[in-house]
């Protein structure tokens, strides 16, 4: 390995390591916030879920498998 | 075998960067830092030395921490002049703080680390994390978290066992 590889191959780790942050645990604030729940919206979790169960009933929507006529 | 002196100089600059960032959390056997130095907002408790003394780190957003309340202040009310709790709070903004002890309302003392500065040297774990120090400020236990009844019967235990 030559000297320009070496540097090459140094740098992309520095570089790569640098774009990982370790969140402390008293900088999760941000973190825990209501906001950062998946299930913080109940209504549009509701229609998000009844939009995949109809697009996908062939296939069992969310549930098992179905009919296969997509018709929800 | 001719080797480059930058192969050597990377992984000595590597190695001495990850010393340096490497965390020296605050463990049993340790000693608290003088807490007087970190500028912390609020009056700290007028004599902590020959007490027993729960460090207590915790922040408004923290759901544990909330729970782990009534047991400090019902330690504290237990234990009387005998034992200091000390609340630090590491809520980066003071009204976060000052809503929650609006709501939780307690008799022992709460700083707030607003800079986190005794934080970071300290490195809890978790949030909350407590540390129980002896009356001769060195730390005897640690504890990462509040669950309950049970840390509730470990924190009597463990403070009844320092003022034997």
């Amino acid at each position: 390995m030559n000297n320009l590889t070496f540097l090459f191959a140094a740098a992309t780790v520095l570089l790569a390591g640098g774009g990982c942050a370790n969140v402390k645990p008293w900088q999760r604030e941000n973190l825990a916030d209501y906001t950062m729940r998946s299930d913080r919206d109940p209504v549009g979790d509701g229609q998000a879920e009844h939009i995949w169960f109809s697009r996908e009933e062939a296939n069992g929507g969310a549930g098992v498998g179905g009919g296969g006529c997509g018709c929800n | 075998m001719n080797t480059s002196p930058l192969k050597k100089v990377i992984p000595v600059a590597l190695l001495i960067g990850s010393l340096l960032t490497a965390n020296a959390a605050l463990k049993v056997g340790d000693s608290l830092p003088d807490i007087s130095t970190f500028q912390l907002e609020g009056k700290l408790p007028d004599a902590m030395k020959g007490k027993v003394v729960i460090v207590d780190f915790w922040a408004s957003w923290c759901l544990p921490c909330a729970k782990s309340f009534p047991t400090m202040e019902e330690l504290q009310k237990k234990y009387g002049d005998r034992l200091v709790v000390l609340a630090v709070n590491v809520d980066e903004k003071a009204a976060n703080m000052d809503k929650f002890l609006k709501s939780h309302s307690v008799s022992f003392t709460v700083v707030r680390d607003g800079k986190q500065r005794l934080v970071e040297v300290v490195s809890p774990e978790t949030m909350p994390t407590s540390f129980i120090l002896d009356p001769n400020g060195k730390v005897c236990f640690l504890h990462n978290g509040f669950y309950g009844e049970k840390t509730r019967h470990e924190y009597i235990k463990e403070i009844d066992s320092l003022l034997k």
